[in-house]
């Protein structure tokens, strides 16, 4: 993408069109395109406008996040009325003896550990199909493609009737074990190994006496340190926007995500004194913040991720 | 290649295999099992209940079931409307994006992307508090221009989860469609100004018709969602229960059947029949639009 990028930035094609008055801002415009300045206006109004709509949700809940009850029922909800944020904070994690903080541990567990696990299965996998030529390796491709039809219900309500038959509901393992086998993890790391990892390579490898796991630990592994990302970063998203097979297999509240959490508390409105909204929104900002900060320290690889997501 | 190291190669992949035997074949091969069977109160209901094999009973059932069917109805009309209004906005920035200075655009796409990083769950529950009368700004902003809207109104509620899952959803089909634009050919574009096309001509006769695949790719990948459709409605139940019912989407009466009625096998037939009906509109609607195509 970065090579796009740069090729469109220096379009030298824009010295090929015959001058057309009103395009002097060609050089730095994208493809000598978009020439009337009307035009471009036009677009950047659009380009704001959809970006307005798409901060707004967010601007209204970090508002929100710093008002006490009073300032969320009776102020403008477009502006700040009191600074209550630390406050708030303080509520949401000591509320029902802290099972906030659980809640977000029990999400960093999942989603951490789940993903790294289902990460190496998916770059083994990946490789094998992208690099050996084995009897039953087009089965095992065909499974992968055809899994991304399946719908969750399908497989997670079953899946809870096995957990519960090895007595494994509401325990982590009912979330940890079906975040190992992710087939679109396989997919990607398929593509990546194709595009990374040469043939010849693991041949003069193997012409120096190296075995093939010592090959996939020590050479593969090393040079898919980008897809890796990409894959688990992926992986790690979802399972931390996962709600369906959280809500099913995790009964206890001591087991649940932040999610699931989340969901219940904005269940209950008003309760016992406390009115839940504020703590609800200020959770919910609150369970924004890793996602954010992750994204932003990975955005090279989530980008790639999720245009490489339309391939599937 | 030696023999020995394609079966070395095979190994790589045996963990994945044996998670996905555990993990996907072996829960729907049980699901369709559980689908042929029916819990029945044996004579009077004294000896208790006694599983009972009654073949495809389960989906007759649920092929009658009003309800089943009035939820997948309802998925679908609102499919029809929601997945081609918002793939029009994505379209439309994407092409936005394609006619700024790459600098512009890199901005933009991640602002326009801030939707898609929030959890499904979280995004509900902002919605929901946005369009919530007592704290939303949305209602006095209504009221300020004269609208007196209630969005869990019946006539409101799905315009409210509709314009939720827009939100969310532009940032995602854009950034594949505009991945999509930036491989038209740029040669293309200068041939067809040198013949004095518009911008607007461009856009309609080269860039659209060259993104119709990433365009087929999102609305089948939408559609496929949308026929799942389970965390915004249970969360617009969460506040107003008389609006949106417990049967009003597919998914929404399987959980209530599996967890609520405790009737796994009704249960399983209907996930089953959900899956089929999925991959027969998926394939479908690939096989429609592929022809037209040609």
């Amino acid at each position: 993408m970065a090579l796009t990028e740069n090729v469109k930035e220096n379009g030298t094609e824009a010295a090929a069109v015959p001058p057309r008055g009103r395009s002097v801002r060609r050089l730095t415009s994208p493809d000598a395109a978009s020439r009337s300045k009307g035009g471009q206006r036009f677009v950047l109004l659009g380009l704001v406008l959809a970006g307005a709509y798409s901060l707004f949700p967010v601007y209204w809940l970090m508002i929100a996040a710093t008002k006490d009850r009073v300032g969320l029922y009776q102020s403008n909800g477009l502006w700040f009325s009191g600074w209550h944020l630390w406050d708030n904070v303080q509520q949401v994690f000591t509320y029902e003896d802290g099972i906030f903080l659980r809640w977000t541990a029990n999400s960093f567990l999942y989603a951490g550990v789940g993903s790294l696990g289902g990460t190496l299965i998916a770059l083994a996998t990946g490789y094998g199909l992208a690099r050996f030529d084995f009897p039953g390796r087009g089965a095992v491709f065909a499974c992968v493609v055809g899994s991304f039809l399946i719908p969750i219900a399908l497989l997670t309500l079953p899946l809870y009737l096995l957990f519960s038959a090895i007595g494994m509901v509401d325990t982590p393992w009912a979330m940890l074990i079906p975040c190992l086998i992710n087939p679109f993890s396989v997919y990607l790391a398929k593509v990546y190994t194709e595009a990374t990892i040469p043939f010849e390579l693991l041949e003069a490898a193997r012409i120096d006496g190296a075995g093939e796991l010592r090959i996939f630990f020590s050479i593969v592994l090393r040079m898919m340190t980008t897809g890796g990302a990409t894959v688990f970063l992926l992986a790690f998203v979802n399972t931390w926007n996962a709600f369906f097979l959280p809500l099913t297999v995790l009964r206890g509240e001591e087991n649940w995500t932040l999610n699931l959490g989340l969901y219940n508390w904005s269940g209950k409105r008003l309760e016992s004194g406390i009115d839940v909204t504020s703590l609800v929104l200020t959770g919910a900002l609150l369970s924004i913040v890793p996602m954010a900060i992750m994204m932003v320290a990975m955005r090279r690889y989530w980008r790639t991720g999720v245009t490489l997501g339309a391939l599937k | 290649m030696i023999r020995s190291q394609r079966w070395k190669g095979a190994a790589f992949t045996v963990p994945f295999q044996l998670g996905f035997v555990f993990l996907y074949l072996l829960p729907i091969g049980y699901a369709v099992y559980q689908s042929l069977f029916l819990e029945k109160s044996s004579g009077l209901g004294l000896g208790g209940a006694t599983t009972e094999f009654v073949g495809l009973e389960n989906y007759g059932k649920g092929l009658t079931d009003p309800a089943f069917m009035t939820s997948i109805l309802r998925v679908v009309l609102f499919a029809c409307v929601q997945i081609p209004f918002m793939l029009l906005i994505s379209l439309l920035l994407a092409l936005f994006l394609d006619a700024v200075t790459a600098k512009v655009a890199g901005r933009f796409r991640i602002l326009l992307l801030v939707p898609y990083m929030i959890p499904g769950v979280v995004a509900a529950l902002v919605w929901v508090n946005l369009y919530s009368p007592q704290v939303g700004p949305l209602t006095p902003l209504g009221e300020l221009f004269g609208f007196d809207w209630n969005f869990f109104a019946p006539s409101m509620v799905w315009p409210a989860i509709g314009n939720l899952l827009t939100w969310h959803g532009i940032g995602y089909n854009m950034v594949i469609i505009y991945a999509a634009l930036q491989g038209v050919p740029r040669e293309l574009f200068e041939a067809a100004r040198l013949d004095g096309a518009s911008e607007l001509r461009i856009a309609l006769s080269i860039k659209i018709p060259f993104v119709r695949g990433a365009l087929v790719l999102t609305a089948l990948l939408s559609i496929i969602q949308m026929l799942q459709i389970f965390n915004e409605p249970a969360l617009f139940r969460n506040v107003t229960p008389e609006t949106v019912s417990d049967s009003f989407t597919p998914i929404m009466i399987i959980y209530n059947q599996a967890f609520n009625a405790a009737n796994y096998h009704y249960a399983a037939a209907l996930s089953v029949l959900l899956a089929l009906i999925l991959g027969v509109a998926s394939f479908l609607f690939y096989r429609l639009t592929s022809r037209e195509a040609d």
